[in-house]
């Protein structure tokens, strides 16, 4: 059965890599693995075993192939892992190249009839009759198919020796209560175990063991994790088109919404609105932000290209709207679901004349829960539009996590007067810097005092919100923009920054590429490389960044995107350092891997 | 009329405001520009049914037209957007505060050209607003070029001839299920005043395409949007009455010869029959009537089309009775336990 079937249980047993490999499930998308390969990730996450799963998926609904990446690593390691060690190869489109680009010594689970034992005689095969097993776990033949993927968690839990208790508990709360499905799923997976018992004899060193390190975590998507967000920082005009990535946060947020933030009448404290196009939608959200509500609006690239305009209206008129952008690779044909870290120039600099923005950048399903709450106060006391850019890789899949924690600071609702406010001031300038930081006041529609109104309009308008083309109206306008900018510094999320003793290199990354970076650190310090790592968690840079750079000899910026976006912006803010930023660039569309970083880096250090 | 029984104009209206508290900044404009014979009917319709005006908000896009909210109500907030996404704006603006009385302005270019896409969608979720465009056929602002509701075989200024189709915006606003689509000419004070009124009145989007002459660049002999064609041609379906919720209907109109309508907020709107027969809450009539006039190169005016019990967007939010805009941390923020239950469902 297996091609190394000759060596001694001994030496294998000294060999067995223990709570440390990937499993990579290649389907065909539309085929119904994506609750197997849950239940499959959600036992070894209940054995206390840290997980991460990945979905490499295409831009369609059914027939072209897709890939489900476990990551089991008992250091917490939860980024990609680029080597494949357990692949189950379901997919006889892509079984052929899946199997040539395996390790020698990894494991290949496949259907028998794909015999793919012909193209590589250095992994471990085990190669299962999918087809029998199917029908011997149901008589109705449209539901084989679905049950195929139970089947493989039999396997493969036989094979790594997970605790199938666990494996019960995953499909219940898969299923979620529907006793048939239930007990027609445990049939299947107990069909692939049985099988797997009586036929396989191990050959491979993978195994998973208990653990205790997975106790009181979450298993999250950013998406869902800033959709709470949004329900805790008390949105109340949410506007929406749909596009993937971005469309599961606003269809979260409507879940969660739904369910938290109706009164006792079951009237709504929020309204969702899915718009016709983008340019509406943050029409929209800007027209709620300036009546005084907290407005959002969800998108990706395209739809950020599409809010240009009015994004530019609303740094220069002073109106606050969140904007989230769930990265993804450029334009809509190709590879729409494929992750990327390349919308930083453009979220930065959105739109017309002299404009730019405050941007976050969370790391973290924890950070797009925090960040979302950040940004609304941020939109609300700038009075500006705020990005929040995650991508893909945290949007989607699926993150372990500890619970997010309750907010301890309140709403900051920023500069708004109100009519009793208004009466006793006597007078009211739209646009006047009255503390000196940049950030004027503002008044809502219907605020009921004779002198709240003003009028709202793009460049011309001088402090008391009046019409003017002159050319000291126009220049005083663009340096308080500037002046609230720059106070904009002290009030966003400050870096992460991590010094080692004696590092002369340092490390500056944003957002998704943090569990890389990390993991990456370690590999280095193996070889040892001791780095300092500078996490970037928003725009615009704080004073941080200038002690980093000076007090490192060379650094290196890690992002995922081809043109050194963050590179660019840190060599514009400090540009006499400019020689000494070095880029490691990952741009295929895959999620950054750990091995990807270290090599680039010692390739350059060497 | 409302105002024939009082002997002399009161200076003051209900709530104790004179006609120029509702008066904006001077006007920019050309002299004669029909935008600014509009922004007469605009001040004198809000002044004579009182509005307050910190409940009312005033929005636009771009262009000569769009600048007018400039020029009325200096007392109500104001929002000059970008070209052709006024509507966007009104329905965020809308959903944060359902009390706010939305009175837009708009152009033929930036409602029919640039900005059709949101008109329609704006239509079609019937945000509680009035919407008026002032249609002139051309882009004033960027100086006389055809717009997409010049009329085939319009010449420009400079003798070029418009050979597309235009497209009406009455027509269409019925076509995406509005409930309320007039016409009028900015040369028709009486009419426009009483459109603008019933507008008010009504509750979800009122359209409203006013003939308005560019002067500068569109009121030439060959052009068929010049105030004296229009004058020429204009041919009204009804006189239209609007006697608001807070008067008594005189009725001495002979029997059979008027159509009352009564509006969601108690008001009247009394239409005398002209020439023919004419119910505007027939929807089918509205569209052969508009056809046809467009068939016969009419330039037909007055109330087209209403119906008084369509939802506006803001019932079908289910919003709390309060404004949005008005809520605070209590309201808005689930308590701990909230959180705590989504985290352990999460675990
Ligand atoms: C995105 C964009 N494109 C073009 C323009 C230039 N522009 C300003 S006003 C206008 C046309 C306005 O025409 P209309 O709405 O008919 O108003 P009018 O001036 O005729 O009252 C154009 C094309 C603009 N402001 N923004
Ligand atoms: S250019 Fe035409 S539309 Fe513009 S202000 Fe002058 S007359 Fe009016
Ligand atoms: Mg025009």
């Amino acid at each position: 059965m297996t091609s190394l079937a000759t060596e001694s249980e001994k030496a294998l047993d000294k060999s067995r890599i223990v709570n440390d490999f990937s499993i990579h499930v290649a389907t065909i998308n539309g085929s119904g693995s994506q609750s197997s390969n849950n239940v499959l990730m959600r036992s070894i996450f209940q054995m206390g075993i840290p997980v991460s799963g990945k979905n490499l998926f295409p831009s369609n609904i059914a027939g072209l192939p897709t890939w489900f990446t476990i990551r089991v690593n008992k250091n917490g390691y939860i980024a990609r892992k680029k080597e494949v060690d357990i692949l189950v190869a379901m997919n006889p489109q892509t079984a052929f190249e899946d199997v040539k680009s395996l390790p020698a010594g990894a494991v290949c689970v496949s259907p028998v009839e794909l015999k793919l034992d012909a193209v590589r005689s250095d992994v471990h095969h085990y190669q299962v009759p999918f087809t029998e097993l199917a029908a011997q776990a149901t008589d109705q033949i449209k539901l084989r198919k679905l049950l195929t993927n139970m089947i493989y968690v039999g396997v493969v839990g036989e094979l790594i020796n997970l605790d199938f208790k666990e494996v019960e508990i995953a499909i219940a709360r898969q299923f979620d209560g529907k006793q048939k499905a239930i007990d027609l799923n445990i049939t299947a997976v107990n069909k692939g175990r049985e099988w797997a018992k009586e036929n396989i004899k191990k050959a491979d060193p993978y195994a998973v063991e208990r653990l205790n390190l997975t106790k009181g975590k979450i298993i999250i998507d950013g998406n869902a994790a800033a959709a709470i967000g949004c329900v805790f920082a008390g949105v109340s005009v949410v506007t929406w088109y749909p596009i993937t990535p971005s469309s599961s946060l606003a269809e979260s947020l409507e879940e969660y919404l739904e369910q938290y933030r109706k009164d006792k009448d079951g009237k709504a404290t929020f309204a969702v609105i899915q718009a016709e196009d983008e340019l509406a939608a943050i029409g929209m959200a800007l027209g709620a932000g300036w009546a005084g509500t907290r407005s959002m609006t969800t998108t990706s690239g395209p739809g950020i290209s599409l809010m240009s305009e009015f994004v530019g209206l609303g740094y220069f008129a002073e109106i606050p709207a969140v904007i989230f952008d769930v990265q993804r690779v450029g334009p809509s044909t190709g590879m729409p679901t494929r992750t990327a870290q390349a919308d930083l120039f453009s979220a930065y600099q959105l739109s017309h004349g002299d404009t730019k923005h405050i941007v976050l950048l969370p790391g973290s399903v924890e950070e797009c829960y925090s960040m979302a709450m950040a940004a609304f106060d941020l939109t609300e006391r700038f009075q500006t539009p705020v990005f929040v850019l995650s991508d893909l890789d945290i949007g989607m899949n699926n993150w372990m996590s500890d619970p997010f924690p309750y907010p301890t600071k309140d709403l900051d609702r920023g500069k708004v007067l109100n009519a009793e406010q208004l009466n006793k001031l006597g007078e009211f300038a739209r646009y006047k810097d009255v503390d000196g930081d940049g950030i004027p006041y503002r008044t809502l529609p219907g605020t009921n005092s004779p002198i709240a109104a003003y009028f709202t309009r793009g460049s011309g308008h001088n402090e008391k919100a009046q019409y003017t083309e002159r050319p000291d109206d126009y220049e005083n306008l663009m340096n308080r923009l500037n002046k609230k900018y720059d106070t904009a510094r002290k009030y966003v999320p400050k870096p992460e920054i991590t010094i080692e003793k004696d590092a002369k290199i340092g490390l500056i990354a944003f957002g998704s590429s943090d569990p890389a970076i990390l993991e990456s650190r370690d590999q280095l310090k193996v070889a040892n490389i001791t780095t300092s790592y500078f996490r970037l968690k928003a725009l615009p840079f704080t004073d941080d960044l200038r002690k980093f750079v000076e007090s490192h000899d060379r650094i290196y910026v890690v992002e995922q995107n081809r043109d050194a976006q963050l590179r660019e912006l840190i060599t514009m803010e400090l540009p006499e350092y400019a020689t000494k930023l070095k880029s490691v660039l990952h741009y295929d569309g895959l999620p950054i891997d750990a091995r990807f970083i270290t090599d680039a880096i010692m390739a350059e250090e060497r | 009329m409302v105002e024939s029984t009082a002997a002399k104009a009161p200076a003051t209206n209900r709530i104790g405001l004179t006609q120029a508290d509702y008066k904006g900044s001077p006007s920019t404009l050309c002299d004669g520009c029909g935008h600014d014979a509009i922004t007469s009917q605009i001040i004198k319709a809000a002044y004579e049914l009182a509005l307050e005006p910190h409940k009312v908000a005033k929005l636009s896009g771009i262009g000569c037209s769009s600048k007018t909210p400039a020029y009325f109500l200096s007392r109500s907030h104001g929002f000059n957007a970008v070209h052709g996404r006024m509507p966007s704006i009104a329905t965020g603006a809308s959903a944060a505060n359902k009390e706010l009385t939305l009175m837009a302005v708009s152009g033929d270019g930036d409602t029919a050209s640039i900005g059709l896409g949101q008109f329609c969608h704006l239509v079609r979720r019937n945000v509680p607003m009035v919407y008026i465009v002032e249609n002139n056929g051309v882009y004033g602002l960027t100086k006389g070029q055809f717009s997409a509701t010049a009329d085939i075989g319009t010449k420009s200024k400079g003798g070029e001839v418009n050979e597309f189709p235009p497209i009406d915006l009455c027509g269409l606003a019925l076509e995406l299920g509005c409930g309320f689509v007039a016409r009028s000419f900015a040369g028709d004070p009486k009419q426009l005043v009483a459109l603008l009124k019933s507008a008010l009145s009504h509750n979800g989007t009122a359209i409203l395409d006013v003939i308005s002459p560019c002067v500068t660049f569109n009121n030439h002999e060959s052009s068929t949007k010049s105030y004296k064609r229009a004058k020429e041609t204009e041919m009204p379906l009804h006189e239209i009455g609007y006697i608001p919720f807070y008067e008594q209907i005189a009725a001495d109109y002979e029997p059979g010869s008027t159509i009352d309508v009564k509006m969601h907020d108690g008001s009247h709107i009394v239409l005398k029959k002209l020439h023919q027969d004419y119910d505007p809450t027939d929807r089918f009539q509205a569209m052969t009537t508009i056809y046809k006039a467009n068939q016969d190169k009419q330039f037909l005016t007055g109330l087209l089309y209403i119906d008084e019990k369509k939802t506006s967007l803001t019932e079908m939010l289910h919003t709390v009775d309060k404004p949005l805009a008005s809520l605070t941390q209590t309201e808005l923020r689930p308590g701990k336990e909230a959180l705590n239950e989504i985290m352990t469902s999460l675990m």
